[in-house]
């Protein structure tokens, strides 16, 4: 191991700028009071009110889990801050109301509202602390059919589709942190698109904490009716600061008889320095239910947080439905990362494909932990996985963890997992070629994770191709 | 429950069954306190998810000290022998062990078989080298007999040790503590038949440790036979510690009990180590079998290799869980696990887990598992040559067993394995 790896891994967090924008925040801790102010701050209808103080009680009686394969000090959750929104005088007309300053934090962050707009057709929802700021595209959408805003919004103009789906794929008790988003949650994006309906475009929410001390519990629902296809797209950054952030965020997708949801994740949340100081705590419950004839995609890059903790799951309920995983987890530094994905088959002939690449460098701890199961009615299921490790240095770990509960003779599920590293002679190879240590080594390892890119849309490819040369600078050589 | 373990401990020693030197008993009582300490595992336990022991936890069982005198013929043992009647056959009934039933020739230059009894007079601390379960650490508490066997320095056994252990009609309501040391010298050579077997349909609860320890270029084969009653309980935990160069091959086949449930630990103590772990099981009816394995590679250029297959009928349930830890010193690490079932019924059921934990760089290691039933092509093929299905089914489920048992190097126990086999999968030979 030499220099140009290393170096390539010790790049500092570009994104770590704060905005220092006036907030409407509530007073740290939670209790019943807050979970009643949030919601009255938001305005929110009285059926959302007792569904979140069934989650709050609910999760009074929880313990936090820790059979992730991951340690961190203990979290106060009274020490944090449950919601936090811009100030704003009066409610946003259009985009071109937003504040400058909010639109300059997205446009260092690459996502600049209005050129996206014009340039890559993506319909952005962005969320800046946990409200929603503006959200493009949506006469268009509109016109067809498709609701695509903040979850506040779809809180005010639809109740009746957020009553009917929300908890129905990732119920109130499903876990501690699930719970605590259900009580909690301040926003987050809502898509319906309607029977038969094709989205023309990919829809994205670009996540960012700035508030100091703030945890940031948004709620994604998604909505696919019969015969509708959607996808997706969610990135996440967040400032630099030394001391961690929660992020427990609940994302749910419904894809109805036919329907088909693929769902992108590029998250670069602020991973910590070196040292493991600072940093996100990302513990997100993402789960989707897929109806007979439904697929749901799942893709994700994870470079950033300095812990990872997520499982994007499929329910597969329908007869012939079908679930995806396609994931590239980076550790790098101090960073850890417990995920991977479960693959319920209920349904017959229901099948899924699990893809899982984690590249481990630094003192970074990378685990894959899933589980796929085949109850006794799902006859005919199918499942591959496969999941890979890389290795780039000594001092990190590679772990894998997957439960496979087959309950179902005509089923086949078929599990393979390798581990190797970078070699001497790949690099040596690419290098005798003209290139040099650092690219020969991003060529290796894009390559490594092809099956998993290939799968992303191309704006969000290229991004993820950075990022991971970004998160990995320095770490081999 | 842990209070009437907690009298029988007590009974136990002031009956004299922790006689021996001092340091003995204390090492009972620190073992007993233990297992006080953490009780029984449950299905909240990780390595215990899918296992529940219950019915084992749940009832008290009596001593096997305490047992009547049964009546055991040479008869009745004959179908559990293995190889040719020359072969050194140590045979315990109800944990006890009984002379007249075991066959003990004239013992090889440099092999050593005494009772545990005696070695662990001697040496008090062999007791403690197991750090196990809560099962491991009663069966340390509470271990009477069993055999200790060592094979000095650069002798090499022609002949496989065979240990049987059988469960008569007595067993039944009783727990066998049984404990097997085998210790291999510098580059001698070794072969060790471990078996377990009932005799009737007695619901017995065997709790077996089997310590190995592999010396520095030495080669062992280790087989162990688990065909008990189906209405016993079996628990058992084999320890493997291998020293430089040195080569262990176990090939463990589990046919019997209601529940069984067998830990293997194998730690590659030094460089240029290879461990092979093959295993085989069988289950039907309501049997729940399961099989943990774990390889630890502490140290570099060492190879490790495991292929476990199950073949699954009626309502009976496997687990599986093969874990593979190299640490950040292990460099050069080639470890390659498989694990492989067949469901034959709808109401078969199997849970794996294969997991991997890497922390160095430069190494190979892959995993793999599957589930699934008979490839539909292989009996259409055998169809069309005029083998009935009945009969394509069971060859083509023979030939998925017998790709393992191919992997014991000693033929007078791959033959007669062979012939378990097939008997309990209905093929002719």
């Amino acid at each position: 191991m030499s220099s140009p790896v290393e170096s390539l891994v010790n790049r500092e967090y570009k994104w770590g700028f704060v905005t220092d924008i006036e907030a409407d925040t509530v007073p740290k801790g939670l209790s019943e009071e807050i979970v009643r102010l949030i919601s009255a701050k938001k305005q929110e209808p009285e059926f959302l009110l007792e569904w979140r103080l069934k989650a709050y009680r609910g999760w009074l009686k929880m313990t936090e889990p820790h059979w992730p394969n991951v340690t961190y000090p203990p979290i106060d959750y009274q020490d944090l801050i449950y919601y936090s929104a811009p100030r704003t005088q009066k409610p946003l007309g259009s985009l071109d109301e937003v504040d400058p300053k909010l639109l300059e934090a997205y446009t260092k962050l690459g996502i600049p509202l209005t050129e996206q707009k014009l340039l890559a057709g993506v319909a952005v929802d962005a969320i800046f602390d946990s409200v929603s700021v503006g959200t493009s595209y949506k006469k268009q959408l509109g016109a067809m059919g498709i609701i695509f805003c903040s979850f506040s919004e779809a809180v005010r103009e639809h109740p009746e589709l957020v009553r009917k789906y929300l908890g129905s794929v990732v119920p109130t008790s499903d876990n501690f942190f699930a719970a605590l988003n259900s009580a909690v949650f301040s926003d987050g994006s809502f898509v319906y698109v309607p029977k038969g309906v094709r989205c023309p475009m990919d829809l994205s929410t670009y996540f960012r904490i700035n508030a100091q001390n703030t945890g940031q519990f948004e709620r994604t629902l998604i909505i696919a009716d019969e015969g509708a296809s959607v996808s997706y797209l969610e990135g996440c950054t967040a400032p630099k600061r030394d001391e961690n952030q929660l992020h427990a965020a609940v994302v749910e997708l419904v894809a109805l008889d036919g329907a088909s949801i693929k769902y992108s994740t590029v998250q670069n949340w602020y991973a910590g320095d070196e040292e493991g100081k600072g940093g996100i705590y990302n513990f997100v419950t993402k789960r989707g239910k897929a109806a007979r004839g439904a697929k749901i995609s799942w893709t994700q890059v994870e470079t950033g947080s300095a812990i990872t903790w997520k499982y994007p799951s499929v329910i597969l309920q329908g007869d012939d439905s079908v679930g995806e995983f396609y994931s590239v987890a980076v550790v790098n530094g101090r960073q850890q990362a417990d995920t991977g994905t479960k693959m319920i088959h209920i349904g017959r002939n229901t099948r899924s494909t699990i893809v899982s690449k984690g590249i481990s460098a630094g003192r970074g701890n990378n685990s894959y932990r899933g589980q796929v199961k085949v109850l006794p009615k799902a006859a005919g299921a199918r499942n591959y996985t496969q999941c890979d490790s890389m290795l780039i240095g000594n001092r990190c770990g590679a772990h894998t963890f997957p439960y496979i509960d087959v309950q179902n003779p005509t089923a086949s599920v078929e599990h393979e997992a390798s581990t190797s590293k970078i070699g001497e002679d790949q690099i040596f190879y690419l290098k005798q070629r003209g290139l040099n240590t650092e690219n020969a080594i991003s060529i290796i390892v894009n390559g490594f994770c092809k099956e998993v890119f290939k799968e992303l849309p191309m704006e969000f490819a290229v991004e993820a191709q950075k990022l991971l040369g970004i998160s990995l600078e320095g770490s081999v050589g | 429950m842990n209070q009437a373990y907690a009298e029988a401990f007590e009974r136990f020693t002031k009956n004299g069954g922790g006689a021996g030197p001092a340091e003995l008993l204390g090492l009972r009582r620190e073992a007993f306190e233990h297992f006080a300490r953490t009780g029984f595992p449950t299905t909240k336990d990780e390595e215990w998810r899918f296992t529940p022991v219950a019915p084992i936890t749940g009832r008290e069982w009596r001593l096997s000290a305490e047992a009547k005198t049964s009546l055991v013929t040479p008869a009745d043992i004959a179908p559990f022998r293995f190889g040719p009647p020359a072969w050194c056959t140590l045979v315990f009934v109800d944990g006890r062990f009984e002379a007249g039933l075991s066959h003990q020739p004239k013992l090889p230059r440099g092999l050593s078989v005494e009772p545990l009894s005696q070695a662990l007079e001697a040496d008090p601390a062999l007791l403690s080298k197991v750090t196990g379960t809560s099962f491991s650490a009663l069966n340390a508490a509470f271990v009477k007999e069993g055999v200790s066997i060592r094979v000095s320095a650069g002798v090499e056994l022609a002949d496989p040790i065979h240990i049987l252990s059988v469960a008569s009609k007595a067993a039944d309501g009783a727990s066998l503590n049984t404990r097997i040391v085998l210790h291999v010298e510098r580059g001698a050579r070794a072969q060790l038949v471990e078996s377990y077997a009932g005799l009737f349909a007695a619901a017995s609860f065997t709790n077996a440790v089997t310590q190995v320890t592999v010396e520095a270029g030495a080669w062992v084969e280790h087989s162990r036979i688990q065909r008990e009653s189906e209405s016993a309980y079996h628990i058992g935990l084999t320890q493997v510690d291998q020293a430089r160069d040195s080569h262990y091959r176990s090939f463990t086949l589990a046919m019997g009990g209601a529940i069984a449930r067998h830990d293997l630990r194998a730690r590659l103590g030094d460089e240029n180590v290879e461990t092979l772990l093959y295993g085989l099981y069988l289950g039907r009816r309501e049997q729940l079998i399961d099989n943990h394995t774990a390889i630890f590679h502490d140290h570099p250029n060492c190879r490790s290799w495991e292929v476990y297959k199950g073949i699954l009928d009626d309502a009976s349930h496997a687990v599986f869980n093969g874990k593979v830890f190299v640490t950040p010193e292990a460099q050069k690490t080639d470890a390659k696990q498989t694990n492989r079932n067949l469901l034959l019924s709808d109401r078969a059921k199997v849970d794996t887990k294969p997991q991997l934990e890497i922390f160095a760089d430069d190494v190979k290691c892959t995993h793999g598992a599957t589930v699934g039933r008979l490839d539909e092509i292989a009996h259409f093929y055998l169809q069309s040559r005029g083998v009935p299905r009945e009969a394509a089914q069971q060859l083509l489920t023979y030939a998925f067993a017998a790709e393992v048992m191919a992997e014991v190097t000693s033929a007078p126990v791959r033959e007669r394995l062979d012939g378990l086999v097939r008997e309990r999968l209905g093929v002719s030979s």
